[in-house]
């Protein structure tokens, strides 16, 4: 048995999986109160969207072309979602300040300059089409595409998902009015916050149809204890 | 020493450390203001870290202005319950009759009619109003500071807060006393350039704009001072975070 996820990695993965699904799960309550979405500052039901999901609404002023309001559930959503969003963000914190002083980012994530050859690329790429349980045999290793994938949600989407966040908060663009300005307004935030949410349930899909084509039980199990069966 | 045992002892030096920080950090929040009226219970926490890092990083932050072709052609005024008889008396008179009163821990109790409200200060801004919602619209507020009416009544020092009461019975809430000093804290009888309309909350509503919308109170007619909200309702600081909406809406 070797060691496949250290003991940071494993508690945080699973922070971070109790945050995600809190995220998600109020994020949809809250936007149900107002499915549509606009660009720049301001955006109201006066207001031509730049899209509307077709989904019911919340609330009785959205008009949604049903003929029923949903329940309100935005006080304990919003409670959820911001509670929530500390855990995400402490959680990130540690793992952040803790992979780059283990050398986990460099040794795990970031892929290596051989991987990174077109020749490398394209072999990699048609393995992991052709038979994604390919990624299987090294159990203690990321491929390239793998490697690629978790960068760009730990760098690229979550950072991207907390500041969109993070605009639309009167108290927090008062402090720190660039978060908003450079997003071109509220409302553009708002509707890129939900395109990067869109965007990590994608990547959780993939994630999770890659771990039953690896083998559901063995791949959470070595992300609960740690070990990974190696056979020589 | 074996392994297990030294972990053991660092687990529990740990919880005992963390105890004892969470402890300390609850008595220094509440001395310096920093734990929300909705504190206790399951979201407790998120509320707490939310309202003190604000309030430890921005007490004196300034919300967004915007300039005058930015204000919307299309405001959106949300539906508010229907008015009785009595509101319409007043607005039968023209908002004449309405008066504001001011009580609680102060020297000086008030009862302020709209001109006299007017002629102790005027404040313009052109802020958003965000909806928890997710919609939002920007308007130009024209009001009387809530600092210039706390400074004409002569507030004790012990006040923490200021509760504000609605014509609509049903709809009053409670700002601490820095946000009700800031200086974009208004109480707004006027809207890009003219009267505040009755839609919006006319003839008188709080402006909160570092809060969201929830926050501006409309049809206000009551203003008590206190130290602390543990006697109104059920201690929650506001008719929202009673129904179950945070009362920091600062986010």
């Amino acid at each position: 048995m070797r060691r496949r996820h250290s003991g940071v990695v494993r508690v945080t993965h699973w922070l971070t999986t109790l945050a995600f699904f809190a995220l998600l799960v109020s994020g949809i309550e809250v936007l149900l109160s107002h499915p549509r979405f606009y660009w720049g500052e301001t955006g109201n039901v006066g207001e031509t969207p730049l899209f509307s999901l077709p989904v019911p609404s919340s609330r009785s002023t959205v008009p949604t072309g049903y003929g029923y309001v949903l329940p309100d559930q935005n006080g304990w959503s919003r409670y959820l979602h911001f509670q929530s969003a500390w855990l995400l963000g402490l959680t990130g914190v540690a793992y952040f300040v803790s992979g780059l002083r283990t050398g986990h980012f460099r040794r795990n994530l970031v892929p290596g300059s051989a991987d990174l050859r077109w020749s490398a690329v394209r072999r990699t790429f048609a393995e992991h089409v052709r038979v994604p349980a390919a990624s299987a045999r090294d159990p203690l290793s990321y491929n390239l595409l793998q490697r690629l994938a978790y960068v760009v949600v730990i760098f690229v989407l979550v950072p991207c998902v907390i500041w969109t966040g993070l605009a639309m908060s009167p108290g927090f663009a008062a402090i720190w009015p660039a978060t908003v300005t450079l997003l071109g307004g509220k409302q553009s935030a708002r509707t890129l916050h939900f395109a990067v949410s869109v965007a990590l349930v994608l990547f959780l899909f993939v994630h999770l149809a890659m771990l039953v084509l690896a083998g559901f039980p063995a791949r959470v199990r070595a992300m609960i204890t740690g070990d990974a069966e190696v056979r020589a | 020493m074996s392994v297990v045992s030294r972990r053991m002892l660092l687990t529990a030096g740990l919880a005992a450390a963390g105890t004892s920080v969470v402890a300390a950090a609850a008595t220094v929040g509440r001395r310096f203001g920093l734990v929300p009226p909705d504190a206790a219970g399951w979201f407790g926490p998120g509320e707490t870290l939310t309202y003190a890092a604000h309030r430890l990083v921005g007490r004196h932050a300034m919300a967004r202005e915007f300039p005058r072709e930015m204000i919307s052609a299309k405001p959106f005024a949300n539906s508010t319950r229907r008015r009785d008889e009595a509101f319409l008396a007043h607005q039968a008179t023209g908002f004449t009759t309405w008066r504001l009163a001011v009580d609680g821990l102060i020297e000086r109790p008030l009862l302020l009619s709209l001109d006299e409200l007017r002629a102790l200060a005027v404040s313009r801004q052109i802020t958003e109003v965000s909806c928890e919602e997710g919609w939002s619209y920007i308007a130009e507020w024209i009001g009387t500071p809530l600092g210039a009416v706390l400074d004409a009544a002569v507030v004790k020092p012990e006040a923490r807060y200021v509760v504000y009461q609605s014509h609509d019975e049903d709809a009053w809430d409670s700002v601490d006393i820095d946000e009700a000093r800031h200086a974009q804290t208004i109480l707004a009888w006027g809207m890009n350039g003219g009267e505040l309309p009755v839609p919006f909350g006319g003839p008188l509503r709080m402006r909160v704009p570092r809060q969201l919308g929830y926050k501006s109170t409309k049809f206000v007619n009551r203003l008590v001072v206190v130290d602390s909200l543990a006697d109104w309702g059920t201690g929650k600081g506001s008719a929202d975070a009673e129904g179950g909406y945070s009362w920091y809406a600062g986010i």
